[in-house]
């Protein structure tokens, strides 16, 4: 398994976010991570990414404990993520929100000097074309539309050729569109990467990925295929319940 | 979330001088930041010839204090690297400054060692360990330490310095260290004058270069990204908290070098050249100025202490009222200082790829 989170509980004061959350992820597989408003969706990806540290329980990736790495030592493991709220740097061209990411390993050395510059250009532009915003490599970020603005945040999270990719809400905001469009853009990356989507849009969820967990007042409900979940009674009852 | 974003895309053509640069299609766009590309060197150049020229035109005395701005032009380039680049509230430079003036003062008094070649390196190597030892301390934990933690640590340093100069009899107490022997290289002596004060260009003029061309590196690229999102680039794994600590030590070094040729030029150190008072000058004049820009450092330093040299001739009684009001004047209406009056927020920020962006173009225009 490429990531293993066991047993995860996070307390906010009197609040239980997760109480013993689990979630499983193979290599080159789409998981989908549903459940309503307040399953604590957020929370296991914060766990995962390492912005928040779990009261108990323990993440492994790539067979490696990774419980109290901090986020820079789970990027350089091949980890990455996309926040829920976009945060591309706005002041910055895209060309160079994109190098800004793809540097992120260079040595102090070589960003002195400047020498991996030459070297990445290829792989920035690669980025944005692949990415749809290439016509737009020298516009600054701030510029571009809600939608564009996360592709372009989606980019930079795949620009270091991670192992692991983790997409919070990323189709937040978008239109129908837009949307269509974002999950275009994920496809290929399967090739090379396993992706954890929190997404409130299930058709969005259940057109990318191959594998759902549910999660339902900080516990796992359900886990398994698409068909699987979706044949699921108690699934179908908290979302009914809910709606 | 969306309200957010509205507010980004409104502040940035605000930042701009009400340009229509975001709206503008994309060749337009790119036009205006060929075109903004100039202003950039040509206010460079013309703060040189002007820096050059002074010295041919000013009166003795006047020379003596464009010596001191300069100086203190070269400790402004360190708080800005430090928080204009970097976004490290430093508010306690003054430390690096004066307890290199300390140090050189030291040599000077019990040691007899004025050479120009060991002084001014002893001072940049005083300003560095300083600047290494409270930066390690308040920049480099295991996760990334608070503003306000960072900012009252560098107050708190540079407050108890002064207090233990004041009270240190080696030091001098509160009268600091009086009659500094002059700089010397072999037999030769600077004295105040216009030597000193090309001396002291030519320094600045050669850490200029040096902070330029740091700035404008990948490494540079790295700061703007520290300076506008920490967390964001620790997610991409920078170590972001060493980046800190480094600019912070190499800002440590000019400070301390600006701070011995401070305490050689006006021939005494006292108490103050550590405290809050100059460490809060310095804030004031980048601020001025403009922070993020090399040469509003140098300009709001030259403009600050202009201008309260006038103010203090003209109106010896209520100057500092005057020259307050000025400076929140301009934080309030000018946030990115004097420089924004010319410079636009894109050529300001700069590009980092900008020789691979000519190429680019070259290749898309190439039929």
């Amino acid at each position: 398994m490429l990531l293993e989170a066991a047993g995860i509980k996070k307390v906010f004061g009197k609040l239980t976010a997760l109480d013993g959350a689990a979630l499983t992820v193979g290599e080159n597989e789409f998981h989908g991570l549903i459940g309503p408003n307040g399953s604590g969706k957020s929370t296991l990806m914060k766990c995962i990414a390492g912005a928040e540290v779990p009261t108990q329980g323990k993440v492994s990736f790539v067979n490696t404990d990774i419980t109290a790495f901090t986020p820079t030592e789970r990027a350089r493991a091949g980890m990455s993520l996309k926040f829920q709220i976009t945060s591309v740097l706005p002041t910055l061209t895209l060309y160079d929100n994109i190098l800004l990411a793809l540097q992120a390993q260079s040595s102090l050395f070589d960003l002195v000097f400047s020498r991996t510059r030459g070297a990445l250009h290829d792989q920035v532009m690669t980025m944005l074309t692949q990415f749809r915003l290439a016509d737009r490599a020298f516009d600054a970020a701030a510029a571009l539309s809600h939608g564009q603005q996360q592709w372009l945040e989606i980019a930079m999270a795949l620009a270091g050729k991670p192992k692991l990719l983790l997409l919070d809400e990323p189709t937040g905001g978008m239109s129908l569109e837009e949307r269509r469009v974002t999950g275009e853009l994920l496809q290929p990356i399967k090739k090379h990467c396993s992706l954890v989507i929190v997404e409130h849009d299930l058709d969005f969820i259940r057109d990318i990925c191959d594998r759902l967990t549910v999660l339902d007042q900080g516990k796992v409900l359900a886990s398994g295929t698409v068909s699987e979940i979706q044949a699921n009674k108690s699934v179908q009852e908290i979302y009914l319940r809910r709606a | 979330m969306p309200k957010a974003m509205g507010a980004v895309k409104q502040a940035v053509p605000a930042e701009i001088g009400g340009e229509t640069h975001v709206a503008t299609g994309s060749s337009r766009t790119a036009a205006k930041v060929v075109a903004g590309r100039k202003v950039l060197p040509i206010v460079e150049g013309v703060v040189l010839v002007a820096a050059l020229l002074a010295p041919l035109v000013l009166q003795d005395y006047l020379t003596v204090f464009a010596t001191r701005v300069i100086i203190l032009a070269l400790f402004a380039l360190s708080f800005d690297l430090v928080w204009g680049y970097a976004g490290i509230m430093s508010f306690g430079q003054a430390l690096f400054f004066g307890s290199a003036g300390y140090g050189v003062a030291l040599l000077a008094r019990d040691l007899d060692i004025t050479n120009i070649f060991v002084v001014l390196p002893a001072g940049t190597l005083i300003g560095l360990t300083f600047a290494l030892l409270l930066g390690g301390f308040l920049l480099l934990g295991r996760h990334p330490s608070s503003v306000i933690f960072v900012s009252l640590g560098t107050l708190t340093g540079s407050y108890a310095a002064d207090r233990l100069a004041r009270g240190w009899y080696y030091l001098g107490g509160q009268n600091g260290i009086p009659s500094i022997a002059p700089m010397s290289l072999g037999g030769y002596e600077f004295s105040e004058g216009p030597t000193f004060y090309y001396l002291v260009l030519g320094i600045l003029v050669v850490v200029y270069l040096l902070c330029r061309f740091l700035v404008r590196s990948q490494f540079g690229l790295a700061l703007a990204g520290l300076r506008e999102n920490e967390q964001r680039i620790a997610f991409f794994g920078y170590k972001a908290q060493h980046l800190k600590a480094i600019i912070f030590a190499i800002g440590g070094a000019i400070a301390g070098l600006a701070g011995s040729l401070y305490a050689f030029h006006e021939g005494f150190v006292w108490p103050n050249m550590v405290g809050v008072v100059v460490s809060t000058q310095v804030v004031l004049y980048v601020l001025f100025g403009g922070s993020g820009t090399l040469i509003g450092a140098v300009i709001g330093t030259v403009i600050v202490e202009g201008v309260s040299f006038w103010l203090s001739d003209n109106y010896r009684d209520i100057w500092p009222i005057i020259l307050g009001l000025l400076l929140l004047l301009v934080i309030l209406f000018r946030p990115l200082g004097l420089i924004s009056f010319v410079l636009g927020e894109r050529e300001r920020v700069g590009s980092f790829g900008a020789k691979v962006k000519e190429n680019f173009k070259e290749k898309r225009n190439a039929p």
